[in-house]
């Protein structure tokens, strides 16, 4: 090799160079540049042409100069000169320079593209690849539409020069990356899928990187690929290491070729062919076996290269989940490097691990390396690793284990880096409520995550624990006990504070026989600390004294002395003295019956993913984390109140529609009781009975869900226009959900969309699934709920716009809030628009909002029933329709339909005991309308006569429609 | 897929930087800052993988010369940490002096072995074919 002389022979350069080196501060340095650009800036000024030489001399000082760091704004127009030169020295710097420094969106492209076109008609190999890897670097649009056409040729023309080859297939890639509709596919898919057979090595890498990104894109087209790769591999897997010459790496033949193709063949599902399939397991185990093998060099690039073959090979074990023999093959090889002395395998198996636990037929397996990870966790020296150590417990983690694994967790915890604290207290809470037997164990844990890290522990896991004492009656008493007792050490974090005040508002009359915690020790203990503490924390105890007058009228008039001292009725913050007003005149005004009634226990929240799983998800990104819930299914925990009955009186008072405090003032009246809300009447329970502004009771609703109060995000997707697509089975569908809430709306290959709704008075939430069924990414994903014409003024719907991309075999989940304004007959329309594989799906469904879902049921006696009947005796209030019975007329099934339908099914009223009859309001933000219904079947002749009365006759009408469908 | 190649010494100045995806120069140099203080600030017990916002950092350190390589999560790592490897063997290969004053042939060398963020050619002699092309007409 000739030693390369100084800057070749562009002394200039050199000395400048040499200048920059010398500089002894960074302010010199600058002072040198600043010289120089005059310098150059008057020389592309001047008015003496510049020779090729010239201007490529400082065309390289400008890249130069730009490499260091310092922005160029000239010298763009030269470069774009020297791609025409015919001396290759000058086209290269010219190319290097527009490569490094040109933005693809720049207005010199067409000038560009005319030299990359000159240079690629030239047939001249080596100017060929100067024009494509420019394009490769740069390819912007305009470059993707000039070049499309050609690029293709070029990569499956038989005369094509290798390297040429090479430059072409990593051009195409950069085209379909900018612009994949440009890119044409078809005619030379299989030519391209043919150079997997390249006798050039080098051809074969780059076609793999290419086949690679374009199968994943369209998997069926490039199937072909598969037994190709395949048996590429087999030949590279079993060649001996001097077979491939300059491709063999440190006797590792290919290493980098071999990760491609088991990269490539992670695109694909096993292969279905018995012989390809054959192949690539003897391909994997002879992976698997070399490993084993006495290593042929004691350099570390030789273990190195062969371990990064070895953990793709893992990684495609993992990927096809199907062979349990190489699963567990693969773990114990895992197992191995856990141990090994080099960090950086010890690192990558502990992160191929965590996905192997994953897999029914090697979790087992992993399993049995729990004490070297929790040693791992303990010793390594390095974050990132003792990270990985904590995602690996988390994915190992089943009932058999997770008391270990919480509790050395917990130990970590406390000397953990600050880096990583949040994350393992969400998966510390994570896992204590997934996996606990015992709910005191994981009310035990949680306020040991308070008592260790309470700075770490975010609003949804101190959320969460509420949510679950309030489901579970087992828990309260022994709750309030230990918070408690938590709550005596001298120090104590202000989340425990919280959780703590909540717990005995709540339940600590559970633990008030106990004179060593009377109501008046729970509560001066609790006040002992209120002056240290925040605003939104004090709000909070605010609450807590104001259920302890109810709980405990023994200590009322001490609670009323507290709320009434100036530090509260006068305190600065609006909020506070709100508080302390309402809650002091609310004491001193409401009845014992009232005050019992306001201020009865929480109803069970309804059952939601734990906010804390999403709130880990967006925190590692999608996809990131294992979802033991898909993966583990028979684990299922029951916890969140879902098979439990509810455990507390569902009878609790909740205040008409978001209340604002004000309404608390206005308590003395009626009109606040009438509104009895069944359990599961939504998250905004708790914003109900205190007041909705403020932060800390308020958002004990999931975070996700905003108040209708809330400033109206989004409102603009609410569009009116036209729905462009057809309407998917329009009323079937909606038929299907008139008497339920929850189901699968709509699905076809692509997609499932699934919803669950929930509904109060005029108002509704309702929680849209978008489930990608596919493996591959929907792209400007985007949704919109229309309502046409007159149901533009009847409903008002607000949503948030989802996440543009959905990851393949990803959910999404929208959430639309709805208000009924007045009654209405049409359904809005959900639009949905993604991209799958370039081609634009567009599809619409009805929604199944329909009139009956603001139903709020009314008991009543016969007597009362009846009395009303008569009075809604004029003709237009009464619709009737006699229809025959579309399903089999059974007893059982009409009554939860009716009760499905929203209204109270009266029992015992109509004199016939086989007729059915039910009473309900249907409210809307305008009116509200009273309705009563009669169902009489006639099962010999199997026909139903209904008959509905209402004060609306167009809610008469829609809800007999409506109704009518169902039988 | 390879996001950025950067060549930085130990007083943490950028000697090379290569983006396989467009980034702003405003951005280049806080990012490089950042990579490197999360770089050098490791020792030689930990793992040369560094996640780092949603990508993870391949290091690997010669000398007074650190080469860093931004990859996405479809790389292989140990395969990345032997380029960088096999990339300073083929500068040993063909330079016998400071590459600082051969800047453009260190890229053309890059170009030759990584285009569009994706390893094109491993092959030694292949990858400096086209820079002996150079030298021949530079010589004539």
């Amino acid at each position: 090799m000739p030693a390369v002389s100084k800057g070749d022979g562009m002394r200039g350069l050199a000395v400048f160079i040499s200048d920059i080196r010398n500089c002894k501060s960074k302010e010199a340095e600058i002072k040198r540049i600043n010289k120089e650009l005059a310098n150059i800036r008057s020389k592309f000024k001047g008015d003496k042409a510049l020779d090729g030489y010239s201007k490529k001399k400082y065309v390289c000082k400008l890249l130069f100069i730009f490499l260091l760091g310092h922005d160029i704004d000239f010298g763009h127009m030269e470069a774009v000169n020297l791609l025409s030169s015919n001396r290759y020295t000058e086209k290269q710097i010219g190319y290097l320079f527009i490569s490094v420094l040109v933005n693809s969106n720049s207005e010199l492209i067409r000038l560009i593209n005319n030299g990359i076109k000159n240079d690629l008609a030239s047939r001249n190999p080596t100017f060929m690849n100067l024009a494509l890897h420019c394009i490769a670097n740069v390819g912007s649009r305009e470059m993707a539409e000039a070049f499309t056409a050609d690029i293709p040729k070029i990569l499956v023309a038989g005369d094509t020069m290798d390297s040429v080859k090479q430059s072409a297939a990593l051009c195409l890639l950069r085209l379909n990356r900018t612009s994949p509709d440009l890119v044409p596919m078809g005619e030379w898919t299989s030519r391209v899928v043919h150079l997997l057979n390249d006798q050039h090595l080098g051809v074969v890498t780059a076609a793999t990187s290419l086949i690679t990104t374009l199968a994943q894109k369209n998997p069926e087209e490039f199937k072909t690929s598969v037994s190709l790769a395949v048996s590429r591999l087999s030949r590279i897997v079993t060649s001996a290491s001097t077979d491939l010459q300059d491709y063999t790496y440190y006797f590792v033949p290919a290493p980098w070729l071999s990760v491609k193709l088991l990269r490539l063949l992670q695109c694909y599902p096993p292969p279905e062919d018995g012989a390809v399939r054959g192949r690539l397991t003897e391909c994997l185990e002879t992976i698997l076996n070399k490993a084993q093998e006495p290593p042929k060099s004691k350099k570390v690039q030789h273990s190195n290269a062969k371990n990064a073959v070895l953990f793709e090979a893992i990684s495609l074990i993992i990927h096809h989940d199907s062979e349990p023999n190489l699963l567990v093959r693969a773990c114990n090889q895992l197992g191995q490097f856990l141990q090994h002395r080099e960090t950086n395998l010890r690192y990558l198996a502990l992160e191929s691990m965590c996905t192997l636990a994953s897999s029914e037929f090697s979790h087992e397996a992993v399993k049995t390396h729990i004490e070297t990870v929790i040693n791992a966790l303990k010793t390594e020296r390095d974050v990132s690793v003792r990270q990985r150590a904590v995602d690996l417990l988390y994915a190992m983690c089943d009932r058999s284990n997770a008391q270990q694994i919480v509790a050395e967790m917990l130990n970590y915890l406390e000397t953990a880096d600050y880096s990583i604290r949040e994350e393992i207290v969400l998966k510390v809470a994570i896992l204590a409520e997934k996996y606990a037997v015992d709910y005191t164990w994981y009310v035990d844990t949680i306020l040991n995550l308070i008592r260790i890290a309470g700075d770490y522990v975010s609003e949804e896991v101190w959320y969460r624990v509420i949510q679950i004492v309030i489901n579970r009656d087992d828990v309260q008493g022994y709750s309030a006990k230990t918070v408690f007792e938590a709550l005596q050490a001298p120090a104590c974090h202000e989340n425990l504070l919280k959780v703590g005040g909540y717990i005995l508002g709540e339940f600590g009359n559970l633990i008030a026989g106990d004179p060593r915690s009377s109501p008046l020790i729970q509560f001066n203990l609790l006040h002992s600390k209120f002056h240290l503490c925040s605003v939104p924390t004090r709000a909070l105890l605010l609450s807590t004294y104001i259920k302890f007058v109810n709980l405990f009228p023994e200590i009322k008039a001490t609670i009323q002395d507290v709320l009434r001292s100036d530090s509260q009725l006068r305190n600065a913050d609006v909020e506070l003295q709100q508080r302390a007003v309402e809650y002091l005149r609310l004491s001193s005004i409401a009845s014992t019956d009232i005050l019992a009634t306001v201020l009865e226990e929480m109803p069970p929240f309804p059952e939601r993913e734990s906010s804390i799983l999403t709130k880990l998800k967006k925190k590692k990104g999608p996809g990131k984390v294992p979802d033991v819930e898909e993966t583990k299914k028979e684990r299922n925990s029951d916890m969140n109140g879902s098979t439990e009955p509810a455990s507390v009186n569902s009878s609790a008072v909740t205040m008409s529609t978001p209340s604002t405090s004000t309404d608390l003032l206005g308590l003395g009246s009626a009109p606040v009781l009438n509104s009895v809300a069944p359990p599961s009447a939504g998250g905004s329970l708790l914003v109900d009975v205190f007041s909705d502004n403020s932060p800390a009771v308020a958002s004990l609703a999931p975070s996700a869900e905003e108040n209708f109060s809330s400033p109206r995000i989004g409102s603009t997707d609410v569009v009116s226009d036209d729905p462009a697509a057809a309407v998917h089975d329009a009323d079937e569908l909606v038929d299907k959900f008139v008497c339920k809430n929850n189901g699968v709306l709509f699905e076809n290959q692509l997609m499932q969309i699934g919803l669950k709704s929930e509904f109060r008075q005029n108002l509704g939430r309702m929680y849209i699934f978008y489930g990608n069924k596919t493996s591959t990414q929907f792209q400007s994903f985007l949704t919109a709920v229309i309502c046409q014409d007159a149901l533009k003024t009847q409903l008002n719907i607000q949503t948030k716009q989802v996440d543009p991309a959905v990851d393949g075999g990803a959910q999404v989940q929208q959430i639309l809030n709805i208000e009924c304004v007045s009654d209405f007959v049409e359904a809005p329309i959900l639009n949905i628009q993604f991209r799958y594989g370039g081609a634009l799906q567009n599809m619409s469904v009805k929604l199944p909002v329909t009139l009956n879902k603001f139903f709020q049921p009314t008991e009543m006696t016969s007597q009362d029933f009846f009395q009303r009947w008569k009075q809604l005796a004029a003709p237009q209030q009464e619709v009737q329709k006699i229809f025959k019975a579309k399903h089999p007329m059974d007893t059982e099934v009409t009554k939860a339909k009716i009760i499905g339908f929203g209204v109270a099914l009266l029992d015992m009223v109509d004199p016939n005991p086989s007729n059915f009859t039910g009473a309900g309001v249907i409210h809307t933000k305008n009116i509200q309308v009273g309705c009563l219904l009669r169902l009489e079947p006639n099962t010999q002749a199997q026909m139903y006569r209904l008959t509905l009365r209402t004060s609306r006759e167009t809610v008469s009408q829609r809800l007999c429609e409506l109704l009518s469908e169902q039988f | 897929m390879i996001k950025f190649f950067l060549m930085v010494n130990k007083q943490g100045q950028t000697r090379l930087s290569k983006y396989f995806e467009h980034v702003e120069i405003h951005k280049r140099t806080s990012l490089e800052a950042d990579v490197i203080k999360s770089c050098l600030s490791r020792t030689k017990d930990e793992c040369s993988f560094v996640e780092y916002k949603d990508f993870k950092l391949v290091y690997r350190q010669y000398a007074a010369l650190f080469i860093v390589i931004g990859v996405d999560e479809a790389e292989n790592e140990l395969a990345v940490y032997e380029l960088v490897h096999n990339f300073v063997e083929v500068l040993d290969k063909y330079f016998s002096r400071v590459i600082m004053f051969n800047l453009d042939k260190v890229h053309i060398i890059l170009d030759e072995m990584i285009l569009n963020g994706r390893i094109v050619e491993t092959n030694k002699s292949r990858i400096l074919a086209p820079l002996l092309v150079l030298d021949k007409m530079a010589e004539s």
